[in-house]
């Protein structure tokens, strides 16, 4: 009896002690320390801006000047008196701006990426950005919302850190711990010049992002915002005339982004009921089964118009060359064929099939394909030490690829309006929900590739590693049983043919 | 890329509960070298859910039914010292929409059973039991896959008290439970609750419950009415029309009524069977369940020399 007492015991201390407490990948991580500054990032290609000084920015205060030593003085305040949350939040953001602003944005895109809940009539109701509180909260951060937005962060924080390096070498400043040795540098030492803040830049830019992309995140945003900068200044990486600065140059560049975000089409995205009509007649016209929603109630196509959204890489003709020839007809014995094949897959699924369907899945409540591929890209990057500006090139070459790939594969959805292999054979279960828009091309597939062969790219050494991710990412849409393998091959060449915009890009960007 | 607005289904209570409702929750022990043992059957179906507090239903789903094919034993180590343990094999299916059902071994369940208090008070009697228990996943099954997973894939380790009263045959019991859940890993390396995680690995929330019955009692029939509760403790709610997920906040008050009966013949026979509805709950289905078992009872005693 007191052997099974004793047994009894054992499991509770057992399962008590196994460890409650689950932290992330990236939440211990040294400062980023770059092996190389890029000191010429000034004149690196940008992306938007027509030059790096568009903006300018003031001369600093001298360094031997009594503004220069009140800024010390507030430094050397928070250094006498560093709180636990405090040392917390320096930790945190000295792993890389571009890192924990990337993070961020997953974050965001994660929580709004929910589809709206039906009226009660079986309607389905807008998110409003004019009203982003008010339920269905602005935005629906949809895989194609997601990439747009993903792209617009990376392609303005990339001009903005051009800008600010440009400013770096143009007025040198040295970093608070090197002027002044009783100033601690908590963050890690740097040769960079401090001003205007890279950091700060990086807070400003992507803090006045959030009016266009998410309106209802403004205010949690600039605490952010408020904690980086506080984290800046308290670590002794940057006075506040530095973060000041940065600020204000962040916030000029991110407005020419978001005056060209307000008119690149995607308000129009969703479409109307003329267009969702449009679709079918023309498909029918065609002699094809037009793709029908299999939700119920049935709700209206995802962002339909999103193919005409104008890209950073494609111009709207380079999206209809990408298009490729039409999948098999829907009344063809190898489109039958195809639909037994898919229904042949998911019949007794493995559990390693599972496993895949789910680690790729990225629907509902994630931060989508393109978002899964920059966490992918950041925990490699952060074994690069790459400098901030270099970080920002690599996830907006990466970011712009995934937006145009959405583009792309919108367009090409849309053209053909094909149906999902369920509606084709309704004994088709599937192990995720079935996406709201039609088959062909695998959206997954298409930003797989396009990312796997972009990272490749910068990384040629992960170049199998990111392949062999890429097809496993394609293969789990066929094993949920929600695409056609037709539908995943095609979006396999599509993607990779969109990596060349982004690689002709970076050959001459200044940067290799 | 979504459309299927799922749901939780109480998992954690519901097919387990009516598996093991006879008895690690009630106030009865097997006498030394017996054990009663055998097969069950569950079934419990919902079409409403609780989102949140957002009580809906879902098209897109339907009505999600689960069954459960489980043998349990109970075996008398001494008159005051039982074990219980259990394993069910489960199927799931969703009635509407596309979601692929899930079918498979579950959890072994396993408790110690002690009746330290037994004594006459007034005119009945008065017994307090405890037990120590724990569940282990028997095989690999999805558990980021609600509504339609087998379970939760924790492993668990529960202590709980048992206050059993009888006057005549007249009887009524309380118990309270407290479970701890181990962390589980997921297939996904990020997934959201009330921000990201970049991790795996889920933190799970422990639980409370509450179990409530009282009614007849005699040697060869028990006739009894249920409430239950169960509480987690901390956790978070599904958001509007997101899916649900294993760590979620997961309440459920359920009322019921159960019946054992002893055969006279053939002897050591019994049969058990109840059923509940979900009257309160977030983050779980609106389950009405029914259950049926069939227990034999086994003697093991070495038969005393003449």
């Amino acid at each position: 009896m007191k052997k099974i007492l004793f047994w009894a015991l054992g499991v509770m201390v057992a399962a008590s002690a196994c460890d409650k407490r689950v932290s992330d990948r990236t939440a211990d991580l040294p400062p980023l320390q770059p092996a190389n500054q890029d000191l010429n990032a000034g004149s690196w290609k940008l992306v938007l801006l027509s030059r790096p000084d568009s903006f300018p920015v003031a001369a600093p205060a001298a360094t031997n000047s009594p503004l220069y030593v009140a800024d010390l003085n507030e430094i050397k305040g928070y250094q006498a008196h560093l709180s636990g949350d405090m040392q917390d939040k320096i930790k945190y953001w000295s792993a890389g701006g571009v890192l924990r602003w990337n993070e961020i944005m997953r974050d965001l895109m994660a929580k709004y990426n929910l589809p709206p809940y039906q009226n009660a009539d079986g309607s389905y109701p807008v998110p409003n950005a004019a009203n982003p509180f008010a339920y269905p909260l602005f935005p629906f951060s949809n895989p194609p919302y997601a990439a747009r937005a993903y792209a617009y962060v990376s392609a303005a924080q990339y001009d903005a850190l051009v800008a600010c390096w440009h400013y770096k070498g143009v007025y040198n400043r040295p970093a608070p711990y090197r002027v002044d040795s009783t100033v601690k540098a908590l963050a890690g030492k740097s040769t960079l010049p401090s001003y205007p803040s890279e950091g700060a830049v990086l807070a400003g830019v992507t803090a006045e992002m959030m009016k266009l992309l998410f309106p209802g995140e403004v205010a949690s945003i600039q605490q952010r915002l408020n904690d980086q900068e506080l984290s800046l200044i308290a670590s002794g990486a940057a006075t506040r005339s530095d973060v000041a600065a940065g600020e204000t140059l962040g916030r000029q560049i991110a407005e020419v982004f978001i005056a060209r975000g307000r008119a690149d089409n995607a308000g129009k995205a969703v479409g109307s009921q003329t267009d969702w009509n449009n679709f079918v007649t023309v498909t029918q016209s065609k002699n094809q089964t037009p793709w029908f929603s299999l939700e119920t109630p049935g709700r209206p196509p995802m962002l339909p118009l999103f193919g005409k959204v104008k890209g950073f890489l494609c111009d709207s003709a380079a999206i209809v060359a990408l298009r490729p020839g039409p999948p098999p007809s829907t009344s063809s014995d190898q489109m039958k064929q195809a639909t037994l094949d898919a229904y042949n897959t998911i019949k007794n699924p493995s559990r390693e099939q599972m496993r895949i369907v789910q680690y790729w899945a990225d629907g509902v409540g994630t931060f989508t394909p393109p978002g899964h591929w920059n966490a992918i890209a950041s925990e490699d990057f952060v074994k690069m030490n790459y400098s901030e500006v270099r970080w920002a090139r690599n996830l907006a070459l990466l970011n712009m690829a995934e937006m145009d790939a959405a583009i792309s594969c919108w367009d090409i959805k849309y053209y053909y309006f094909n149906p999902r292999p369920t509606q084709m054979d309704p004994r088709i279960k599937t192990l995720t929900g079935i996406p709201n828009f039609p088959s062909y091309v695998s959206g997954h597939s298409m930003f797989s590739f396009a990312a796997a062969t972009v990272l490749a790219h910068i990384l040629p050494e992960r170049a199998g590693a990111y392949t062999a991710m890429a097809q496993e990412a394609a293969n789990s849409r066929i094993y949920a049983g929600i695409h056609y393998a037709i539908d995943c091959d095609a979006g396999r060449t599509v993607g990779q043919n969109v990596r060349n915009y982004a690689v002709n890009r970076a050959k001459i960007d200044g940067a290799e | 890329m979504a459309r299927l607005m799922l749901i939780a289904v109480t998992l954690i209570g519901l097919l387990p509960l009516t598996l093991k409702a006879q008895t690690d929750e009630d106030g009865i022990m097997m006498n030394k070298n017996l054990l009663c043992a055998g097969p069950s059957y569950g079934y419990s179906s919902w079409d409403h859910y609780w989102e949140g507090t957002f009580k809906r239903n879902n098209q897109n789903i339907g009505t999600v039914t689960t069954q459960m094919v489980g043998v349990m034993g109970t075996y008398g180590i001494t008159k005051k010292l039982n074990i219980v343990a259990s394993v069910p094999y489960i199927w799931t299916r969703a009635s509407a929409g596309t979601l692929h059902g899930q079918h498979g071994v579950q959890d072994l369940s396993a408790w110690v059973k002690w009746l330290p208090v037994q004594m006459q008070l007034g005119k009945g009697t008065f017994s307090v039991y405890t037990l120590a228990g724990g569940s282990l996943p028997l095989t690999n099954y999805i558990a980021d896959y609600l509504p339609l997973s087998l379970g939760l894939h924790s492993r668990t380790a529960s202590g709980r008290i048992i206050l059993d009263y009888q006057l005549g045959h007249f009887f009524t019991t309380g118990s309270a439970t407290y479970t701890l859940r181990s962390d589980i890993t997921i297939d996904r390396d990020a997934y959201y609750t009330t921000s990201l995680h970049a991790t795996n690995r889920v933190d799970m929330p422990n639980f409370w419950s509450f179990n409530f019955r009282t009614g007849y009692r005699a040697n060869n029939l028990v006739l009894e009415a249920v409430a239950s509760n169960m509480t987690t403790q901390g956790g978070f709610d599904i958001r509007r029309n997101d899916m649900p997920f294993p760590s979620n906040k997961m309440n459920a008050t359920m009322v019921g009524a159960h019946f054992k009966y002893e055969l006279r013949n053939p002897k050591g026979l019994s049969i058990t069977g109840g059923g509940s509805y979900t009257v309160a709950g977030r983050n779980v289905g609106q389950s009405k369940s029914f259950d049926i078992g069939f227990f034999y009872i086994l003697n093991f005693s070495k038969k005393p020399k003449k």
